[in-house]
């Protein structure tokens, strides 16, 4: 008889890419069946649309210079009404502390939650693109692909800090007050940037160059802290 | 413990009071800016200290993310508090001295915007360790502390592109800098009166923090005690 054959079997953990793909599939059919978050979001972002609409009477000249802070705000106020259903979610039937005690790596749920959010804020975004050319009565003078590249750049931004501090302000006594509370002090350069960049495809006026590079790097950044340090906050006792 | 505490406070008092005498009576008038720069020697002592506030909670934060000492965490905390309010005093003074030199209270370039989101971050950071269950706070805190001071620094760099209305470094900034020794002199002294003050308020915070740490972790020993003594 060799050896290996009386070994002790090892439990290994199961494996980084699995988890983020089972996950990622979980959220999507959950989503899919109950449809809570887009619901949610899409509405409010229609609110916030025809509210500002109201607030402001604008020329198309005008909206095109300020419509790049008003999608960025509408969608920022959006996203947080589906980040705090992120981990709200987990935290029926305890699955938050059964993931706690499992030997599953923490940063595969980190980046299976935050590219689910992604692709609800994404589908988002591609719904509401049709309501602000209408309502603003909108025309891109740059090239409209580059409007694609600030979108993801930006969403990505919103959703890795959004789905960090959603995870940080799930475990505070008042849990959905505290998101944006703690998310938008620090989503304020990369607002900056988006903002920055989506008007200068808009306008035409000005190259989006600089702006999608910052957002890239804040994207890079924030991505690498919140991956490390995710374990820390899942695990704080 | 105390009659140091009497001797620090005291050699405060004499630092601050000084310091207003050279602000407000010693240091010469500024040629084109009268009177109204005088806020000068308490404006930019302020920030200083505000800003080493700020670095010594980043250090004390990433110290309790490594080591997790609570005495780490009590740093933290009274660092927070005490550069949040000497911030607060940087982002009044400076529109109150704005008003009669540029003509508005307000604008937004690199340094007053990154002070101003420093302020908000470090704001949801006392929010956040207010609002947190008390056994979780250190550890998230430390964790929020480690992005403010990384976002910070996106801050600065996004608002670069605008063009900058704060006055240029006026010490070591290069050619055409410098300032009249008197002026030196009264904003040193501040300073030192500004850090004395920062020090010895974050000293006493500390020992606060110190104390009710203990009586916690003694209550915590004592429900531990009860419920084994239950148990029997």
């Amino acid at each position: 008889m060799s050896a290996s054959a009386v070994a002790p079997i090892r439990a290994q953990p199961p494996a980084f890419l699995d988890i983020l793909r089972v996950t990622l599939a979980k959220d999507m059919r959950l989503e899919w069946r109950s449809k809570d978050a887009i619901n949610s979001m899409l509405f409010f972002a229609l609110l916030v649309v025809v509210i500002f609409s109201f607030s402001f009477d604008l020329t198309a000249e005008e909206s095109r210079r300020i419509a790049g802070g008003l999608v960025w705000v509408a969608l920022l106020f959006a996203a947080v009404v589906a980040l705090n259903q992120t981990w709200a979610r987990e935290l029926r039937n305890q699955a938050l502390d059964a993931y706690r005690v499992s030997p599953a790596p923490a940063e595969s749920l980190f980046l299976a939650k935050a590219i689910g959010n992604f692709l609800f804020v994404i589908i988002l975004e591609a719904l509401m693109t049709p309501l602000f050319v209408v309502f603003y009565n909108l025309r891109s003078v740059g090239p409209a692909y580059q409007l694609a590249i600030a979108s993801i750049l930006g969403t990505w931004a919103l959703v890795v800090n959004g789905t960090f501090f959603a995870a940080m302000s799930i475990r505070t006594r008042s849990r959905e007050v505290m998101l944006p509370l703690l998310l938008f002090p620090i989503s304020i350069p990369a607002l900056l940037a988006m903002v920055a960049g989506t008007t200068a495809i808009l306008t035409g006026d000005n190259s989006p160059y600089l702006p999608l590079v910052f957002l890239a790097v804040y994207d890079i950044v924030f991505t690498i802290i919140g991956y490390l340090l995710f374990d820390t906050v899942l695990h704080a006792e | 413990m105390k009659s140091t505490f009497s001797i620090l406070a005291l050699i405060t008092l004499a630092l601050l009071s000084y310091g207003l005498y050279q602000a407000i009576i010693v240091a010469p008038r500024e040629m084109t800016m009268g009177d109204a720069q005088r806020i000068f020697y308490y404006h930019v002592p302020s920030a200083w200290t505000a800003f080493l506030c700020f670095f010594a909670n980043l250090v004390a934060s990433i110290w309790y993310l490594a080591s997790g000492d609570s005495k780490a965490d009590a740093v933290a905390l009274t660092t927070a508090e005490v550069g949040v309010v000497f911030c607060t005093v940087v982002l009044v003074t400076g529109p109150i001295w704005a008003k009669p030199i540029w003509g508005i209270w307000w604008t937004w370039d690199a340094r007053l915007t990154s002070t101003l989101v420093l302020w908000l971050i470090y704001v949801s950071y006392l929010l956040l360790r207010r609002y947190s269950t008390a056994g979780q706070n250190p550890m998230l805190a430390s964790v929020l502390a480690v992005f403010g001071a990384v976002d910070v620094a996106f801050v600065y760099m996004a608002i670069r592109w605008f063009r900058t209305q704060h006055p240029q470094p006026v010490i070591g900034g290069g050619q055409g800098s410098g300032i009249d020794p008197r002026m030196m002199h009264a904003l040193l002294i501040n300073w030192c009166g500004f850090l004395a003050l920062a020090f010895l308020v974050i000293w006493l915070r500390y020992r606060l923090e110190r104390l009710r740490q203990q009586v916690e972790e003694a209550h915590a020993m004592k429900a531990i005690a009860g419920a084994k003594g239950a148990s029997r």
